[in-house]
């Protein structure tokens, strides 16, 4: 019999989080209940992207989107949408400015403007089923490589296709692949670097645990053209959902024949094995990764040697990230001119940003290069909540630079984003609005950096070291104007003479944020003040006398007992003690402390 | 439980395997970590010395070389969490359990440490207690997810 609806359920890590589980288990028993259990199939995708709205669900044939759910919402939707055919408004998403509802998943502005070539397949299929991999070409072009393309046709589609490496740096990936077919010696690896760790970029593990197939499909590819026989995924510790989801696409692939030897009866075998990560943001970097998967210290070493002429164990090694190895089954299907039609003169086809921060539809995008920031954030981000003033874009990572209002409407592409002084890195977008010090941002990034340096070579060891106790003074009031100046040399100093990616591109925040926004440092400095009121040695926290209704919440959460009451009952903050930490501000129910 | 020696046959005898095999033996051992003499084991069964196993062993923050608690709460601290508002919940946490970062509770229950980014930036802040993620964090779901894993004794 066929089914009366079909539910797509979002079973990304966000939704998950967010309680997709509990609501899952619900809507079962519902369904049971309403003795519909068999005539309704309900399948856990991977992610729909609108994270902020999770869980979230599309009952098809219709498409109708519900978001938010919460386990006793499970009973309305069965008796009303399901039994009777009614919408459940409540559940709809409301557009933001209309307040109007929005049925179904394509009347959202945030699906609406996206291409989806990388994430074509998440949010839309069960990512533990192959089956439904194939059903939307999955594997077929691994068959039209394998039975119609020479290595050389598949090297120069990819080629003519433009696509860049999604991973940060956008080397031309058909070139990689060239040179790695060129490379001497027999023995060749491909590596899916899935070491996705710049802070606010979750496009690989998406995809992973949306749509693994695709990865392993794009790595055969890879490998054929090549001429490799090998993979290796190195995916992260920090992502058990993704490791498992594609521990089992792995395990599927071979049982249908699509991993192994002589695959679809062809003399081409090929397998790939998952290699984890420990905790180490350097591993990102390729040839740190190397290491890493040799069973060393993760650190990098100077380069050339490349990894396609010496990578795993001394041999050509071709190393590309999740996304990039995503977009090629469908470059093959489709052609390289479908693909380079998407995209700018130097930037081909689609890429993958994560919008995280202060925006209203926190989530995962696809768009065409060469769109614009402006788009990006208000057309699909819907913009800054709470009426907050849009400041800042930080862009490409803790590599990456921010990038202010007057320049929202550059055209996101390799060269124009880079020529502002960010990179596009792996596409992570964390939006900043007038309650973020642009100062603090700086040094929270750069000691991300500094946090994560391996030690091996000095500028970055040292270097960022320097540089992250001069921000430190600068947040705490003290800092003088010389040391602006030898903040910025010493960017410089570090950006040139760092061993690899992580300290080359350590000082971006921070030289980005003194060339946008030296005001800012300029008021820490000369005024002693913190313009957004972040820097917790610029500010205090009082309690407005008039409005403080003597309700002991602020006393009852102070962690360290800074908050007494006076005679008449009104509660007082013991500045001499206060850590400044922001509780009492946040817990208030009558607003009735302030920060100055 | 696996025996220590299960766990490293389940491995081929290759240094390749290194991370693989610490990452086992950590996750087999109650109080998540590494004893020197998992440690020991490892060397003797790779054949490598004691020194470089320690060596790798360190370098990657996700291993530990002594006891933490049953359940490792890892704060994201990464820029996005950061930026709304995770370092309250730091302090929160801090307060709540009685520990600093990098320590465990007294009765081995918890261990609170800081992570990068764990990639659900959508939902921040966020946190990991094991294996599983926890978004849109504020005191009173800390409140009440602390209380499920103490309950869950």
């Amino acid at each position: 019999m066929p089914e009366r609806a079909h539910i797509l359920l979002c079973a990304g890590a966000a939704c998950i989080s967010a309680g997709e589980e509990s609501f899952k288990s619900a809507l079962e028993r519902e369904l049971k209940e309403a003795g519909i259990y068999d005539e309704v199939k309900i399948i856990e995708t991977g992610c729909f992207g609108t994270c902020d709205l999770g869980p979230v669900m599309a009952i098809y044939p219709e498409g109708t989107f519900y978001v938010k759910l919460k386990p006793q919402d499970a009973k309305e939707i069965v008796n009303e949408h399901l039994l009777k055919g009614r919408i459940v408004e409540r559940l709809l998403v409301k557009e933001p400015e209309q307040k109007q509802a929005l049925p179904t998943i394509n009347d959202l502005p945030f699906f609406k403007n996206q291409v989806r070539i990388a994430l074509r397949n998440v949010g839309f299929i069960d990512p533990l089923n192959i089956e439904e991999y194939i059903a939307r070409d999955g594997y077929s072009a691994l068959a039209k490589v394998l039975t119609q393309m020479s290595p050389e046709d598949v090297i120069s589609e990819v080629k003519k296709s433009g696509l860049r490496g999604r991973g940060g740096a956008g080397f031309p990936t058909g070139l990689k692949w060239e040179l790695g077919r060129k490379a001497s010696g027999t023995e060749k690896y491909v590596v899916c670097n899935a070491d996705e760790g710049d802070p606010g970029a979750f496009m690989d593990r998406s995809i992973m645990e949306g749509d693994p197939h695709s990865v392993i499909e794009g790595m055969l590819i890879g490998g054929y053209a090549i001429g490799a026989k090998k993979g290796f995924v190195y995916i992260r510790a920090e992502y058990p959902l993704a490791i498992k989801r594609l521990t089992s696409a792995l395990e599927q692939a071979r049982n249908y024949g699509l991993l192994g030897d002589n695959i679809l009866g062809t003399d081409f075998s090929f397998d790939i094995e998952i290699r984890i990560g420990a905790g180490a943001f350097v591993c990102g970097e390729e040839t740190a990764l190397i290491a890493s998967i040799e069973g060393k210290r993760g650190m990098p070493r100077p380069r050339p040697p490349f990894p396609v002429n010496s990578g795993l164990w001394g041999k050509p090694t071709v190393i590309n990230n999740v996304e990039t190895w995503a977009n090629i089954p469908p470059i093959i299907i489709n052609g390289a001119d479908w693909f380079a039609s998407y995209g700018t003169e130097k930037s081909k086809g689609t890429k993958v940003f994560a919008l995280a921060g202060k925006i209203n539809m926190t989530g995962l995008i696809e768009v065409p290069m060469g769109i614009t920031l402006r788009e990006v954030v208000y057309n699909i981000g819907g913009g800054i909540p709470n009426g907050k003033k849009f400041k800042a874009v930080q862009i490409g990572g803790p590599a990456g630079g921010c990038i202010p209002a007057e320049y929202l409407d550059t055209p996101i592409d390799y060269e124009s984003i880079t020529a502002l002084g960010a990179i596009m890195g792996s596409g992570g977008l964390i939006v900043m609005d007038e309650d973020n010090c642009m100062v603090d941002v700086a040094k929270f990034f750069l000691s991300f950096t500094q946090d994560e340096s391996c030690g091996k070579c000095v500028p970055c060891r040292v270097g960022t070291k320097r540089m992250l106790e001069i921000l430190d003074k600068i947040t705490k009031g003290e800092g003088t104007e010389e040391d602006l100046v030898e903040l910025e040399q010493l960017a410089y100093t570090v950006r040139n003479t760092s061993l690899c990616g992580l300290g080359k591109g350590a000082p971006n925040p921070v030289l980005t944020t003194l060339k946008y926004f030296r005001d800012e440092y300029l008021a820490h400095i000369r005024d002693k003040k913190c313009p957004a009121k972040v820097c917790t040695a610029l500010i205090h926290y009082e309690v407005i006398r008039e409005e403080c209704r003597k309700c002991s919440i602020c006393f009852r959460n102070c962690p360290v007992g800074a908050i007494y009451k006076d005679e008449d009952g009104t509660y007082v903050i013991d500045q001499s003690k206060c850590t400044k930490c922001g509780i009492c501000f946040q817990v208030c129910p009558f607003k009735a402390i302030k920060k100055e | 439980m696996k025996t220590k020696e299960e766990i490293l046959k389940s491995f081929p005898k290759n240094p390749d395997y290194i991370i693989e095999i610490l990452h086992a033996l950590q996750d087999n051992n109650p109080y998540n970590y590494l004893t020197p003499e998992d440690i020991k084991l490892c060397a003797e069964y790779l054949d490598l010395p004691v020194s470089y196993v320690e060596g790798v062993a360190s370098f990657y923050s996700m291993f530990s070389l002594k006891p933490r608690g049953r359940y490792v709460i890892r704060l994201c601290d990464s820029p996005p969490c950061h930026l709304v508002g995770s370092e309250s919940l730091l302090e929160y946490l801090e307060k709540k359990l009685k520990i600093k970062v990098g320590e465990t509770t007294p009765d081995r229950l918890f261990t609170l440490e800081l992570t990068s980014c764990l990639g659900v930036c959508a939902v921040a802040p966020a946190m990991m207690i094991n294996d599983e993620v926890y978004g849109n964090l504020t005191f009173e779901k800390i409140d009440k997810i602390l209380e499920e894993k103490r309950g869950n004794l």
